[in-house]
């Protein structure tokens, strides 16, 4: 049995299992660190996310918005130094970066690279049917998972091309994130990180891209929406606004921050924090 | 039930290297005359081919082994290797009672069942282990066509005219100093005819396996396609898992008449070695093809995973005019493998056509080389070649190196050569693995990507083979 209860401004699931009740997030990161080559680009970040909600992160080039993305999805080039994160109640920092693909965690890539000779079809086909292993569930029928295809594809407005052509080989910048999209509508994933999406689109792919992602949104999962621009977050409407600095969250508010981030950048932040931060 | 999964893929290093417990009937180590003759008489040859044996070996003896491959070959001792090693059965069993069930049941966990019934439809086999034929499957049913399917042993019995006419004809003893010394020592193999206007109805495969210890294995395997006939045929190697290296020298001859076609497919995985390149096969064979009728074709396709060192250039004579020689390559070396692999295609006949596709794969420390020649003879008119050769590394460690060769001596001719290099970067990896797929899957979803023109070359059950092969070998390459 599930009660909501809305508690200051955070929305929180009350979960109620046979005899013991505890509060439980989608995500909850304490105090993460991480560093690559032995710099240290995340210092400390906190932050809670329940289903349903969209959480859009922002913050001036370099204080490392790409490089909390990459953690959470485990790229190995980045190294955890402190701090715990939870998925689900689920330790995420010790699973591998493919379990906690399966567990629902999707990241829509910033830059996503090309695949040479391996097809979209066999490539998804791949994914889908090791989620699919990961639950306990048998591969997926040719003819299904063909049916599949064909249906999230509209999701995004791709044409029937792409199945045959190699992963993102030769696809417009457009075409990349739009395949990002159709990715993570065919994947159904719990909670979607996706890394300045918004970048090297135009105002039409911009829009095909955000309304995909509002068509797969629903009660039971999140996003968080990492963006320099104000433009996307027009169209993917966010509950929560946090502004990362050199590596840290210094600022949470509703939607209204991000207006007022476009409008006066982030000195007025900078300054509020004193230089010594 | 992931974690299982994984670890049934990184313990599955290399699954044929067991050894059968069979009593096995060997002859004194090391290569003389007398030991060529014993070999002769152990087969109940007829003179002439112990003569051919005797001619080889006297050859043999002028001949230095090459140096110009690019590879690292330690010294062999060629007096330290036993010559003719026979699981002790009856031989040529008459039907599969007589085979000794150690060998049936070594087959059946190769994959390979010598029963019939239990067999992939439509795929007859001659099964090879050491220097004999255990077993040929399917002979009366293709006998029925005028087709001739049995071991090179009774080939030699029972078609001597075939054989002579043709054994040595298209390598002969003199070609080079392998091919010598398989001439002398050659112990069993497969012998084909396809009647003329005969379209084999099934594959056709030998299945060759390395059982005995410090053995080496010369077969020879002689295809004759006549007028008007097709037959696809496909070779498998395996051998169990030894420290020290052992010798793999044989021959393939092909002869295509009139508008006939050969389609001769490989899966070469003989023991590669362990991870430090300890022990392992070296595949030293001669395959070649002679496209003698007009309008006759060959097409090679291998898939090269085995082997300490793969040392061969399956090649093509285009004599007769409008024949088609075709190549195409999968080869792929993992920790200190080496292989200098490739073809050569000789363009006699006028409108001759020939088509290479090499794709190497190298990991690990190993090193893997492309060496190709096209020649265009004179009077080959209107003569036409396009090869491709792409080379994928993973890590950098390893090599990746392209020896392409053209000897251009007719005006009319067009050559076209495309080359690639490329890496599977860790950025593809964790892509993959981002969206569920292991770093395991992801190498052999990227490999077989880069593959597939090669691999869909081979006949259906072998391609899914194959594909996992290719995955299996490049473990734990990555990462």
């Amino acid at each position: 049995m599930l009660l909501k209860l809305k508690n200051c401004c955070k929305f929180r699931w009350r979960v109620v299992s046979d005899n013991n009740l505890e509060y439980r997030y989608m995500l909850s990161i304490k105090n993460l660190h991480a560093s690559v080559n032995g710099k240290e680009i995340l210092r400390g970040i906190n932050l809670e996310i329940n289903p349903g909600e969209v959480h859009a992160i922002m913050g001036p080039n370099g204080s490392g918005k790409s490089t909390l993305s990459s953690v959470l999805a485990g790229n190995p080039a980045f190294t955890v130094t402190e701090g715990e994160v939870l998925f689900n109640g689920k330790d995420l920092l010790a699973l591998s970066p493919e379990a906690r693909s399966c567990e629902g965690l999707f990241l829509s890539f910033q830059y996503p690279v090309e695949i040479p000779g391996v097809s979209m079809v066999n490539f998804m086909r791949a994914a889908v049917n090791e989620h699919r292993k990961y639950n306990g569930l048998p591969p997926m029928s040719a003819s299904d998972f063909l049916k599949m295809m064909r249906d999230k594809k509209e999701v995004v407005e791709l044409d029937n091309k792409l199945a045959n052509r190699s992963v993102n080989e030769g696809f417009s910048g457009g075409e990349k994130k739009r395949n990002e999209i159709f990715q993570m509508a065919v994947l159904e994933p719990k909670l979607s990180i996706l890394d300045e999406t918004d970048s090297g689109l135009d105002i039409d792919a911009l829009r095909i891209v955000a309304s995909g992602v509002n068509k797969l949104k629903s009660k039971d999962n999140a996003s968080i929406v990492i963006t320099h621009y104000q433009r996307l977050l027009d169209y993917i409407v966010p509950d929560f606004v946090h502004v990362l600095y050199k590596g840290k969250i210094v600022k949470s508010a509703g939607k209204e921050l991000a207006l007022e981030l476009e409008e006066r950048g982030y000195d007025w932040i900078k300054k509020e924090l004193g230089e010594n931060f | 039930m992931k974690n299982n999964f994984v670890n049934d893929v990184t313990d599955s290093d290399y699954k044929y290297g067991f050894v059968t417990d069979v009593e096995t009937e060997v002859i004194p180590k090391g290569l003389n005359e007398d030991i060529v003759r014993l070999i002769s008489e152990k087969k109940g040859e007829p003179d002439w081919l112990l003569e051919y044996r005797l001619k080889a070996f006297k050859h043999w003896t002028t001949l230095e082994m090459p140096e110009w491959a690019h590879l690292s070959i330690p010294p062999i001792n060629y007096q330290d290797i036993y010559y003719y090693a026979a699981p002790k059965t009856k031989e040529s069993p008459k039907s599969l009672d007589e085979v000794d069930p150690e060998l049936i049941k070594t087959f059946n966990k190769l994959g390979i069942p010598l029963e019939e019934q239990k067999s992939l439809a439509g795929v007859a086999v001659d099964a090879v282990m050491d220097s004999v034929s255990v077993k040929t499957t399917y002979k009366e049913n293709l006998a029925e066509l005028g087709i001739i399917f049995c071991s090179f042993n009774e080939a030699v019995k029972n078609y001597p005219d075939l054989v002579r006419q043709y054994l040595g004809s298209v390598v002969p003893y003199t070609d080079n100093f392998f091919a010598a010394l398989n001439a002398a020592v050659f112990s069993d193999g497969s012998f084909v005819y396809i009647p003329k206007g005969v379209r084999c109805p099934m594959e056709l495969s030998t299945y060759f396996r390395i059982n005995a210890a410090n053995t080496g294995q010369f077969e020879r395997t002689l295809i004759v396609a006549d007028d008007d006939s097709y037959v696809s045929y496909l070779e498998g190697c395996t051998a169990p898992m030894r420290d020290e290296n052992q010798l793999h020298a044989a021959i393939v001859e092909l002869v295509v008449l009139d508008r006939a076609e050969i389609k001769y497919s490989t899966v070469q995985n003989w023991y590669p070695g362990d991870k430090e390149g300890k022990g392992g096969i070296y595949n030293f064979v001669t395959k070649r093809a002679i496209c003698k009728g007009d309008h006759s074709k060959v097409s090679w396709t291998q898939v090269e995973t085995g082997s300490a060192i793969t040392w061969k250039y399956p090649s093509c004579i285009l004599l007769g005019d409008n024949s088609v020689g075709e190549f195409y390559s999968v080869a792929v070396t993992n920790n200190y493998q080496q292989a200098d692999t490739g073809t050569k295609m000789i363009h006699l006949g006028k409108n001759t056509k020939s088509h290479i596709v090499s794709k190497g794969i190298s990991a690990g420390y190993s090193q893997n080389s492309y060496r190709g020649l096209v020649r265009v003879a004179k009077k080959a008119e209107g003569a036409r070649n396009f090869s491709q050769c792409d080379s994928l590394l993973l890590g950098d460690k390893c090599g990746a190196h392209t020896f392409p060769y053209m000897d251009i001596n007719n005006d009319s001719a067009v050559v076209e050569h495309e080359a690639t290099t490329s890496k599977i970067s860790e950025d593809q990896i964790f892509y993959c693995n981002q969206r569920g797929i292991s770093t395991e899957d992801a190498i052999g979803l990227i490999v077989n990507g880069y593959a597939k023109e090669v691999i869909n070359k081979l006949p259906m059950e072998f391609a899914v083979e194959a594909q996992k092969l290719l995955q299996i070998s490049l473990e734990g390459s990555v990462g």
